[in-house]
């Protein structure tokens, strides 16, 4: 207990030093799970919506594959990026493994799922209440995908950072396509797991509630704009 | 804003399903140009299903549903509902977004918006937000909506049942103007104060079939059915 503590009060230490390799891991973790959510929501908003609003043989059987998605585990996401990525796999020729790019990469393919699956829930529910009348205007079911997707924005930004909240968190896939080298692809999952091992409680506590704390903030913000905007567009 | 031509409709032996249950029952009806129809009838009779089914919504299961009126097209409709859906941005671009699926290129979009809202009087508030307006508001955005595409035909599916005093005569007013530009006005009401006031003619619905059609003023001294003469001494007890 005594060890924690002591732990917790290093942490604090580092944190409002500004430790400079501190400062390193969290940045590149930002930078990277940013590029991912991001990434991850241009190709999961508009497929969900898709799903969510089109009617097309299969639509059952792509809907339960989505939400299966959800349960992707993250480390065979890394094994097999690893293998399209290494050297003699099809995508080897590029030459990123062990960069920060197949870290985005690995992420994506993680994040693109979770945000297609929930977008598909949120779509429906809002074509369930607009179909009438946008049918009436004329407006067909293509046409209404984008109109649902600015409708529910608020709702999707919600979305997107679940999308934002799994590439953050992510450890497996990351410490398999990035390999954790210091300074290049070490980021505040792989550092936490890393410190732990070697038993540097301190680093890792703090990397541990910096990681924490950025989870909150960004949920927070969320949560203020969702309020906000519930109560200026109804 | 086009010209709106006279449009007569004919269905004949109209039957819609939905969930198992007959809504419509091989209808018959037909309407004729230029007159305002108020559609009435006790709940469940089919009065919505009916509507949406003119206007292209619903499918009927057999029957069939003709518009007669100059060179062969159907005419341009519009639809306004007991609750008014709106999209989440500002009331302008509610009606501007309805002109350009509609392929009306800027700069007649923005004009004929503003000229929609102006029209409702709503030109106040056409920057706010449409779902935070009021309900009377919103259903004259509706209209505004629905005016801006220049419907030969207008359906209107209980457009007041939810309004004050107050706003249920704006709106009113608002379809008798536009049956009075040429808007072929078709509608169902529960409110018999307002389907005197506005219906030409009064079509009867009672378990998916058309009992009668009779002018307005004649419907409510002496209808013609049974079930419609129950209808209103249950409607107007005190009668």
């Amino acid at each position: 207990m005594f060890e924690i503590l002591a732990s917790f009060g290093l942490a604090l230490e580092l944190i409002t030093g500004g430790d400079p390799e501190l400062a390193g891991i969290v940045g590149l973790s930002l930078e990277l799970s940013l590029l991912a959510s991001v990434a991850g929501a241009a190709i999961g908003l508009p497929l969900g919506a898709l799903v969510g609003v089109g009617r097309f043989p299969g639509r059952r059987a792509v809907i339960v594959f989505l939400n299966a998605l959800l349960g992707l585990p993250s480390v065979v996401v890394g094994l097999v990026a690893y293998l399209l990525l290494s050297r003699a796999g099809p995508l080897g020729s590029m030459g990123i493994l062990f960069t920060p790019a197949a870290i985005v990469i690995a992420q994506t393919v993680l994040v693109a799922p979770i945000v297609a699956a929930l977008a598909r829930q949120v779509c429906e529910d809002a074509w369930r209440e607009y179909e009438e009348q946008l049918a009436s205007l004329g407006v067909s079911r293509l046409r209404a995908v984008p109109t649902i997707l600015w409708d529910a924005r608020f709702s999707l930004l919600t979305v997107a950072l679940a999308g934002f909240g799994r590439a953050s968190s992510e450890v497996g896939a990351v410490m398999i396509v990035g390999g954790n080298i210091d300074g290049v692809t070490r980021v505040m999952t792989t550092a936490i797991a890393l410190e732990t091992s070697k038993g540097d409680l301190p680093l890792a506590l703090a990397l541990g509630i910096v990681l924490i704390a950025v989870v909150l903030a960004v949920n927070a913000g969320a949560y203020a704009i969702r309020e906000w905007s519930a109560r200026r567009h109804g | 804003m086009a010209e709106r031509a006279p449009f007569a409709l004919r269905a004949r032996e109209l039957t819609v399903v939905l969930g198992g249950v007959r809504a419509l029952d091989r209808l018959d009806l037909f309407l004729e140009p230029g007159l305002r129809s108020v559609v009435l009838g006790p709940n469940g009779a089919g009065k919505s299903v009916l509507l949406r089914t003119l206007h292209g919504l619903l499918r009927p299961a057999s029957g069939s549903l003709a518009w007669d009126g100059p060179g062969g097209r159907p005419p341009r409709q519009a639809m306004v509902f007991q609750r008014p859906v709106m999209l989440r941005r500002s009331a302008l671009a509610n009606v501007s977004y309805a002109l350009a699926v509609n392929g009306v290129p800027e700069p007649q979009r923005s004009r004929r918006a503003a000229e929609a809202l102006e029209r409702m009087g709503l030109s106040a508030i056409a920057s706010r937000p449409a779902r935070v307006l009021s309900g009377g508001e919103q259903q004259r955005l509706a209209l505004a909506r629905a005016w801006s595409l220049g419907p030969e035909v207008l359906f209107l599916d209980e457009p007041t049942s939810s309004l004050d005093p107050g706003a249920t005569a704006e709106i009113e007013r608002a379809i008798g103007a536009m049956a009075a530009e040429g808007t072929r006005i078709v509608m169902t009401t529960h409110n018999l104060g307002q389907a005197r006031r506005l219906a030409d003619e009064i079509v009867f619905l009672h378990a998916g079939r058309v009992t009668e059609r009779t002018a307005a003023d004649r419907f409510f001294a002496q209808p013609g059915s049974h079930e419609a003469s129950l209808f209103l001494q249950g409607e107007l007890p005190w009668k």
